[in-house]
């Protein structure tokens, strides 16, 4: 909450030239991608697209071979360990497997950053925490161990910590993977009202369609580490690229077999298993 | 040629290895007291509350096991110090042999040996889960150092709870020892004890309570190093454990040798 009364900008996320490596692969090749205030961003792009790479250079978990990244105005690989830590607190993320705190209850999950960040009392953070679980429609579930919780509580319980510090940005990966339609759909419900209700700039990493077409204003999809289009919804199930139209009808990269290669892979020698 | 050369590779990349752990854990021990001392001014506040925690998991619980093993090293001692002394005729010499090692040597590498099973498992286990199921990164994102969080407080606990220990331990290994003396001495158990305390010097207890503080911190730095490298998900976190006890029962014979070295003049 330090920094609460600074207007956020109308650029929440500036992203230019960024490359990355994972060792010597090479996985992000000058990315280049923007969010604005307000927005429900998507990104999609098929497995190792680099989708899940851009999230993590984002919230800084890892340092840019080359390129700028500029988070809520602030470049965060220019600004100070400890201007980093007060911006991550305008910031909430959802992650993939939730990575709740498995020895605290999802009620001291949700309270965590309030008691690490913040010197309210114990009450006002049990009101909080109470709010915060109604809005994700856990509100009786503050005692249970996340080990009890389903796969879509556990994304909801995630969801709520990720909110209670009232982040300008919030990120989520993979918001409904794993989950059944119907609790995915909750899920998409939820991502829409915290925009409308609290404003909050969002990205959300996915690769549902439906739920991507639900929730988004803009989709960016990403393709061998580099942004292959950036446009609406419409522009996006309208395009005529043949790789964002690949993703979109999920046909696969290798439609044509040929019956000599194929034996040619499977009987090769220097094909180990460990 | 090939099998050598890939030996050799091998070895290289171990040490690389090694070194690179060996830097990390002294990063994460430069890291905790900066935290520590500047965590207030960050908002990165250490908790008292989270440091007893541990002081009672690391330090408490394990005093049972300790005093158990104290008990029966004293005894140890005296029968094997009786019959090697009996042959000079010296076994008087008992009691100061036994109140010497015991606080210079065996009460500190006892307690080293079992904390390093009990809470350096412990502390690989839980930093290797916490890498695996992105609770780490999560801390991370969240702006809470994690080395604040996860490092600091098991560290402070030990550097509090080891010399605590060991004066515990010291106490009843020298009992240990007056139980099975006694009757080849013809004195009283009391008598024993207190004679065993007035030839005790400052620098022998001090021996002990340095020892045990560097031990502390080993344990506490190769469990949390263990714990932070794990890649592989629950067989990484089983394997870290058994690596993390292992480095650190290593580490604490060699670092008990140095400092018998360089304390004992």
């Amino acid at each position: 909450m330090t920094s609460q009364n600074h207007k956020t900008p109308d650029k929440v996320i500036e992203v230019t030239d960024l490359v990355t490596h994972y060792g010597t692969r090479k996985i992000l090749d000058g990315m280049n991608f923007e969010v604005e205030r307000g927005e429900i961003r998507v990104i999609m792009g098929g497995s190792g697209s680099g989708k899940s790479t851009l999230l993590w250079y984002i919230l800084g978990l890892y340092k840019p071979t080359e390129g700028r990244i500029k988070v809520l105005g602030e470049d965060i690989n220019q600004i100070s360990f400890n201007e980093h830590l007060k911006l991550k607190q305008n910031i909430g993320v959802s992650f993939q497997s939730g990575a709740l705190f498995s020895s605290m209850s999802v009620g001291e999950n949700v309270a965590f950053p309030l008691r690490e960040f913040t010197d309210l009392d114990e009450n006002t953070i049990r009101i909080i925490t109470r709010m915060k679980l109604e809005v994700v429609n856990l509100g009786g579930f503050h005692k249970l161990m996340p080990s009890q919780l389903s796969g879509g509580m556990i994304k909801r319980a995630a969801l709520a910590r990720a909110i209670v510090m009232d982040p300008k940005l919030l990120f989520f990966d993979e918001p409904s993977a794993g989950l059944d339609p119907v609790v995915a759909s909750e899920i998409d419900d939820l991502i829409l009202s915290l925009r409308d209700n609290m404003g909050m700039s969002m990205v959300v990493v996915t690769h549902e369609l439906e739920s991507a077409f639900k929730i988004a204003d803009r989709i960016t999809v990403l393709d061998q580490g580099k942004n292959l289009l950036t446009a609406s919804v419409e522009e996006v199930k309208k395009s005529k690229n043949k790789r964002i139209m690949d993703l979109l009808q999920r046909r696969s990269r290798h439609d044509k077999l040929d019956p000599e290669e194929y034996l040619r892979r499977l009987t090769q020698e220097n094909y180990t298993l460990s | 040629m090939t099998k050598l050369t890939q030996k050799v590779e091998n070895l290289g990349q171990m040490t690389v290895q090694a070194l690179e752990r060996l830097g990390f854990a002294m990063r994460l021990f430069w890291d905790s007291f900066y935290w520590l001392i500047a965590g207030r001014k960050y908002k990165q506040r250490l908790r008292f509350s989270q440091v007893v925690k541990y002081i009672k998991s690391e330090g408490v619980d394990a005093l049972p096991i300790v005093l158990m093993l104290a008990l029966v090293v004293g005894m140890m001692l005296a029968i094997q110090l009786i019959y090697a002394l009996e042959a000079f005729g010296a076994e008087s010499q008992v009691l100061l042999a036994i109140a010497k090692s015991v606080t210079r040597e065996f009460s500190p590498l006892i307690t080293g040996i079992i904390v390093a099973g009990r809470s350096g498992a412990a502390i690989a286990a839980r930093i290797g889960s916490q890498t695996v199921s992105q609770e780490i990164d999560a801390l991370n994102v969240m702006g809470v150092v994690p080395v604040r969080y996860l490092v600091l407080p098991p560290l402070l606990a030990l550097i509090i709870s080891m010399p605590l220990l060991i004066i515990a331990a010291d106490i009843v290994a020298i009992f240990g020892g007056a139980l099975f003396s006694v009757t080849k001495l013809d004195m009283s158990i009391s008598a024993y004890m207190v004679d065993s305390f007035n030839v005790l010097v400052v620098g022998d207890i001090m021996q002990g309570l340095i020892k045990s503080v560097v031990f502390g911190i080993i344990i506490v730095l190769v469990g949390a190093t263990t714990g932070f490298y794990v890649t592989n998900g629950a067989e990484g976190v089983g394997k870290a454990t058994t690596t993390a006890v292992v480095v650190s029962i290593s580490f604490i014979v060699f670092a008990d040798m140095i400092a018998s070295f360089f304390l004992t003049k």
